[in-house]
């Protein structure tokens, strides 16, 4: 009988800003779903939001920036994990990021941008339907 | 007969009943709780007259790109009526980064001004003479420092610094409850703010040298009572601190100011001001029975709750914004910022700003509310919730003074977690629809209309990075290195942080520089994660 382990997932929240009501909303939602979440606290840079994915082994990553920093944060993200070999990580987030933001962001590969009103049902079924990085 | 719901509440949980009357006011009395305006214990407003002799101030928070970006803004809004200016500063400005740090990196500009010499403020303030506006300066960790560049200024301007009027954030504690923007612990940095009120009193009497703000706690997510009962207790906790450093208590307190969020539940939040006003006189008598009644009167400033708008509709907030103005009116506050129906995409265009100080405008102008003082005064519903705001509050208070006071309620994670508890409460609520926010869980339109948003030029971090290193260049970097030496010198030695830190301005150290010199001295903080 094969037992699957929960989803591992880093929470984090990267850059300067201090808005961390909706990103532990979002930690609380996917502990009560089962998941095992590690919440990175504030002040994240992306070396260190990456550094600790890869240490904790999670299958994906969800970044909370409310800044208007998405566009460097997301991006370097994305890049330091290509960079150590570990882009079977999903990136997701959430933020104040305008419309067309998302679209860039999403063609360079972030899997999904929640902006302000989504429901946490939304983003539950999101991150229970990934894939598995293990 | 039927009602709606099986139970009404306000937003903040209270219940609600169909009808009040006499009988809710039995305890109540109009001598002893309401008073008269501008008399104790205020519960109608600080002034005799209210709006029939001045209206509140419009002041609208503004800042992005450079300081030059900026100081457009500003012209922009005192040529279109605004009263007072408001500085809004980026991220590396209000952790006390300058704008070429690695941490900075995608920031600068970006939620604000970008703000890391002298120079910069200097452009910012550029063709406007500081003893004819007074200015707002949203700062709190590196308060003292920005507050020492705009002093700077007014010298180079040649302005006293008895003309300056204006207000500093320098609300630290409610860093670690809600705002998270900190750069020293808890206690060192209780004493800055100390240092600011003390040099206040002293040499910049016409300033407001805290502003003690409940707007963030309440965009973090708490009710209307945490907002009031932590802001408040934040208030006597810098009282307290003043009044131990040996400061007499009217040399003071007729300066603190504080600061309100103005959510949608219109009674509730007229009543939280008035209760806020009389609370304030209450402990204030109670505990230092002051001379000047200037130290018992709350005076604050408003903005509307940044955190009920939505991006569904946007243009839903022009309305939104409209009634929470309508209520921070009706509860007499002394100043007014009226959000932007875009601020959930993106900063407000110029368009958009000038909409929302409109709104204040016909309000003031049109709706003739401001005819008369407290014009809800003497409602049964209205002074009901006013009295239990208040005795909730108190509540609070006895729990807060039994943990040890507020410095020790935030390293036990204290308001945080009472915080979180009320903002996944409400979202729970939103979510099973007990309460429908209109475009988002009801009245949803599936094709949403775009809206024109404000871009901020990626040239602004180039152009700022460019600009410190010219800076670096030009200066003369043994004065510099001096001054901050004797910058740690004198904070380790326990004096005013003020007079050194106008001259390590002036000697062109930079913001980013400055706070690395103290947290040397101060040590940093890493908050307990409460989850």
């Amino acid at each position: 009988m094969t037992v699957t382990s929960p989803l591992r997932i880093l929470i984090g929240k990267v850059g300067l800003d201090g808005h961390d009501r909706g990103v532990k909303l979002i930690a609380r939602a996917l502990r009560d779903a089962g998941m095992e979440v590690i919440y990175t606290g504030l002040h994240q840079t992306p070396e260190q939001v990456v550094s600790t994915a890869i240490q904790e082994d999670v299958d994906a990553i969800g970044l909370s920036v409310l800044s208007g920093a998405h566009m460097t944060l997301f991006r370097r993200v994305l890049e330091l994990l290509k960079e150590q070999g570990a882009d079977d990580i999903v990136v997701f987030g959430g933020g104040i990021v305008p419309n067309e933001d998302v679209l860039a962001l999403k063609e360079a590969g972030v899997k999904a941008l929640f902006g302000p009103g989504t429901p946490l049902e939304d983003i539950v079924r999101f991150v229970k339907e990934l894939p598995r990085s293990r | 007969m039927n009602e709606r719901k099986s139970r009404f509440s306000s937003l903040s949980g209270i219940e609600i009943h169909r009808l009040y009357g006499p009988d809710d006011l039995k305890n109540w009395s109009p001598d002893r709780d309401l008073g008269r305006p501008g008399e104790f214990p205020y519960t109608r407003g600080i002034y005799p007259t209210m709006y029939r002799g001045r209206l509140w101030t419009m002041r609208q928070f503004a800042g992005f790109g450079t300081a030059e970006d900026t100081n457009r803004r500003f012209r922009y809004l005192l040529e279109h009526g605004q009263t007072g200016l408001s500085v809004a500063f980026d991220m590396p400005a209000l952790m006390g980064l300058d704008a070429d740090d690695p941490l900075a990196r995608g920031e600068v500009g970006r939620c604000g001004v970008s703000i890391s010499s002298l120079a910069d403020m200097e452009r910012l303030f550029d063709g406007i003479p500081l003893d004819q506006v007074t200015t707002s300066m949203t700062i709190n960790g590196p308060a003292p420092v920005l507050f020492a560049m705009y002093l700077a200024v007014a010298e180079k301007q040649g302005i006293p610094f008895e003309k300056l009027g204006g207000t500093l954030q320098n609300d630290i504690l409610k860093e670690y409850i809600a705002q998270k923007e900190w750069l020293f612990p808890p206690a060192p940095s209780l004493r800055l703010v100390t240092d600011v009120v003390a040099y206040c009193a002293d040499r910049v009497p016409k300033w407001h040298p805290i502003s003690i703000s409940g707007y963030h706690i309440r965009e973090a997510g708490s009710t209307a009572v945490q907002e009031l009962a932590f802001t408040l207790y934040d208030g006597l906790t810098y009282v307290e601190a003043a009044v131990k450093a040996g400061l007499p208590v009217d040399r003071f307190a007729p300066r603190l100011s504080f600061f309100f969020n103005v959510h949608n539940d219109f009674f509730e939040e007229i009543a939280k001001f008035r209760a806020a006003r009389r609370l304030w006189a209450r402990e204030m008598e109670r505990r230092y029975q002051p001379r000047d009644p200037r130290s018992l009167q709350l005076r604050c400033h408003a903005q509307t709750a940044g955190c009920s708008l939505t991006a569904q509709q946007p243009m839903n907030n022009v309305v939104r914004t409209t009634i929470q103005a309508l209520a921070a009116v009706l509860g007499g506050t002394q100043s007014l910022h009226t959000n932007s129906m875009d601020e959930t995409l993106a900063l407000p265009t110029e368009e958009a700003v000038r909409l929302a100080l409109r709104t204040q405008q016909i309000i003031a102008e049109e709706s003739e509310v401001t005819n008369t003082v407290d014009p809800l005064g003497g409602s049964y519903y209205v002074e009901t919730l006013t009295n239990q705001l208040e005795e909730e509050a108190q509540e609070y208070f006895r729990r807060l003074d039994a943990m040890g006071g507020m410095v020790a309620a935030i390293e036990q994670g204290f308001p945080q977690r009472e915080i979180l508890e009320a903002s996944q409460r409400y979202q729970r609520e939103i979510e099973r629809r007990e309460r429908v926010i209109v475009g988002v869980n009801g009245y949803v339109e599936q094709e949403e209309r775009p809206i024109p948003i404000l871009k901020i030029d990626p040239e602004v971090e180039r152009l700022q990075v460019t600009r410190l290193a010219e800076l670096r260049k030009a200066r003369d970097p043994f004065k510099m290195a001096g001054a901050v030496a004797s910058l740690q010198e004198a904070v380790a030695g326990g004096e005013n942080i003020m007079p050194p830190l106008i001259e390590a301005v002036k000697a062109q150290a930079t913001l980013g520089e400055i706070c690395a010199a103290l947290k040397e001295v101060l040590g940093t903080y890493r908050e307990p994660v409460v989850l």
